[in-house]
């Protein structure tokens, strides 16, 4: 055992990881610059950001009006004349008055314009529910931008990714998504001081298990694993994918691990009808129907608006006893 | 007309320059209708005729390092700014020769050697945009200006909004120009804004502002003249309201059932080529025969994009979803660690 890497390890939580990750790409490179609501002098909304104007001065912790379509639209262009912006959207609801930008030019400029130009931009928003913020602050629309061709969406769940995905993300040449999952930013662990960059485009098994494959991103990531400890008491060994990319999706670990255990269920906290869900599912039955042994089952949002009293918030998204009954019913032992 | 006239830059050739480049917007565009009922063009086609003095006043003044942002009606900036006819008309074709690969059409017109950011047919989306690039430019100490085109139907949008403010408080290099053109499709500018006086929309976001006759192409010249030496000196934005009139239909599914035959007439008397080109007869400044040799040499041109476009080549379907992304990004990787 080497003794001096483990105490090398930091005790950090994701809200410092990812705040480090800023930090570190801003350090790295002078096209990096940081814009958004709120970013600066206050710190952002989740404190994501705090401490590191007074790093970086005003200029490239910039806070913007509330202007999410102009701030947004002023990243492309910026991505475009040869920056490196990560643009911050509080929240994932905010996003829809950017989504004019974020479709209509960011993914659409290479294509259309016949790869003359291209939109190294990065945009990272809050997403999901768990903090009673309801209706207008709480909903998991991530599904929805993975319906975008021209973009990438990432869903950091574990600090490594928290950590590493944002510099991938800016070395990527395209526009890049990351939704950090709100219930995530006071999750503490251990991380090297030296954490680097990490894969994009690529699924990981979080647990390995022979009897159902529960596949999942994000917030739900960990509670999908508590689900799995649950179910190992019953003797159910359960594979747990981290989805980690929702666009492209990662078709091969996802039919793998299928084709081992040929039992599926999906746990998105997105809504149900026409959700990643139902994406992942599709491809399932498309690439590994005659390895699944009953239908493919799927824990989502009730179909509702988030609503703010708590247990009613608690009963919309998916929770580990939902997870685990999901499986169960998947595996006939409902 | 003759306020600006004693100017050094008003030469009798310059004159003639600017005659040349409306000329040639105004018969390539004619020649595009042409193709559209001939269905040689398809999808929207929205012409410029009437507003040729906007893009030929301001484009020429910019150089070569600055940038431009454009709408859906963008033919005349493109010619102007230097894209050459044949990529622009095969582009209208859906050729592959096209300056977007015949992946845009007429809406969606991207340059990248003359720094030509495109058509955009999100009505106000293109200025957040033109603020990003000034905004990119100015972080890389870069001596740019983003000229930003739009119409006056983009001032009922909160990107007009959003944009103007973020680049007076930014202190930002963008020229506005908005094409006053008195519709937006078919809605008039007094049905849609409570104050029609668009210039003071921008005075409002303290902003040097003002308006300008659209139809007198020595006049934008000489605004456009001012307002980009305003930029260079200060560093700032600036608001150049160009009033005009757009003498045909909205597109070509346009029946223009929402404004009078003789307010089109009455407009059509105003138009900058005639306006132009009567001052210099009037002056005694041009000879018939150069009036015959510019109309020639722009035919000359047209039969030329016309050739081009109709030998061009179809991008093979199964090309179809190239650029989505990147091709190269492990070079492009490699690239930015450098």
């Amino acid at each position: 055992m080497n003794e001096t890497a483990h105490s090398a390890m930091i005790e950090l939580t994701y809200r410092e990881a990812v705040r480090e990750a800023i930090g570190d790409a801003l350090r790295r490179d002078s096209r990096v610059f940081l814009m958004g609501e709120d970013v600066g002098r206050y710190g952002g909304c989740y404190a994501v950001t705090k401490g590191l104007q007074a790093e970086f001065g005003p200029e490239r912790i910039r806070d913007t009006p509330l202007s999410e379509s102009g701030f947004t639209g002023a990243g492309i262009g910026a991505a475009m004349a040869g920056m490196r912006p990560i643009v911050e959207l509080m929240t994932v609801n905010f996003s829809l008055l950017a989504l004019d930008q974020i479709l209509n030019s960011a993914a659409t400029v290479r294509h259309m314009s016949g790869n003359q130009f291209g939109v190294p931009l990065v945009i990272r928003m809050a997403t999901g529910a768990g903090r009673q913020l309801a209706a207008q602050h709480s909903h998991s629309l991530e599904g929805w931008y993975a319906h975008i061709p021209g973009i990438k969406v990432l869903a950091p769940a574990t600090l490594e990714d928290a950590r590493g995905m944002l510099w991938t993300a800016l070395e990527d040449p395209d526009p890049v998504l990351i939704f950090e999952n709100i219930m995530l930013y006071n999750m503490s662990g251990r991380l090297a001081p030296d954490a680097g960059p990490v894969g994009i485009g690529k699924a990981t098994i979080r647990r390995a298990g022979s009897n159902i494959s529960l596949i999942t991103y994000g917030g739900s990531l960990w509670k999908t694993l508590d689900a799995a400890a649950e179910l190992a008491k019953e003797g159910i060994d359960a594979e747990v994918i981290d989805l980690r990319t929702l666009r492209p999706l990662d078709d091969a670990t996802i039919v793998a691990s299928v084709k081992k255990t040929r039992k599926a269920v999906i746990v998105d906290e997105g809504w149900r009808s026409g959700s990643l869900a139902a994406e992942v599912c599709t491809r399932i039955v498309e690439q590994a129907f005659w390895d699944l042994d009953g239908p493919v089952g799927r824990v989502c949002s009730e179909e509702v608006p988030i609503p703010y009293a708590r247990h009613l918030e608690i009963a919309a998204i998916p929770q580990v006893a939902k997870i685990a009954a999901a499986a169960k019913a998947a595996l006939g032992r409902a | 007309m003759t306020a600006v006239i004693d100017k050094p830059h008003l030469t009798r050739e310059h004159a003639l320059d600017l005659l040349k480049q409306m000329i040639r917007i105004r018969q390539f565009e004619g020649k595009c209708a042409e193709l559209y009922t001939q269905e040689k063009i398809r999808g929207f086609l929205h012409l410029y005729d009437g507003e040729e003095a906007v893009a030929v006043g301001v484009i020429p003044v910019l150089e070569k390092r600055d940038r431009i942002v454009a709408t859906y009606r963008e033919h005349g900036q493109a010619l102007v700014r230097g894209v050459p006819m044949t990529k622009v008309l095969a582009e209208m074709y859906g050729k592959q020769e096209g300056c977007s690969r015949g992946r845009g059409g007429s809406m969606h017109l991207f340059d990248s050697g003359t720094n030509f950011y495109g058509g955009n047919a999100i009505v106000g989306g293109g200025l957040p945009l033109a603020v990003g690039l000034a905004l990119g430019d100015r972080m890389q100490g870069k001596s740019i200006v983003t000229a930003c085109f739009f119409g006056d139907g983009a001032v009922a949008e909160g990107e007009f909004h959003e944009s103007l403010n973020l680049a007076a408080l930014w202190g930002l290099p963008v020229l506005f120009v908005c094409e006053n053109n008195l519709y937006a499709m078919g809605t008039a500018l007094a049905l849609s804004e409570s104050e029609t006086d668009i210039q003071r929309k921008a005075a409002s976001y303290r902003m040097a502002a003002e308006a300008v006759d659209g139809m007198d192409v020595i006049a934008v010249e000489a605004a456009a003249r001012r307002a980009l030496q305003a930029i260079r000196d200060a560093g700032k934005p600036y608001f150049l309201e160009c009033r005009t009139y757009r003498l045909r239909a909205h597109s070509m599914f346009d029946a223009q059932l929402y404004r009078d035959k003789a307010e089109v007439e009455a407009w059509r008397r105003k138009e900058p080529i005639v306006r132009l080109q009567g001052w210099l007869q009037a002056n005694c400044m041009i000879h018939p025969e150069e009036i015959e040799r510019i109309y020639s040499e722009v035919a000359a041109e047209i039969a030329e994009a016309v050739a081009f476009s109709e030998a061009g080549t179809w991008e093979p379907a199964s090309e179809l979803t190239r650029f989505t992304y990147a091709e190269r990004a492990a070079q492009e990787k490699a690239a930015y660690h450098e």
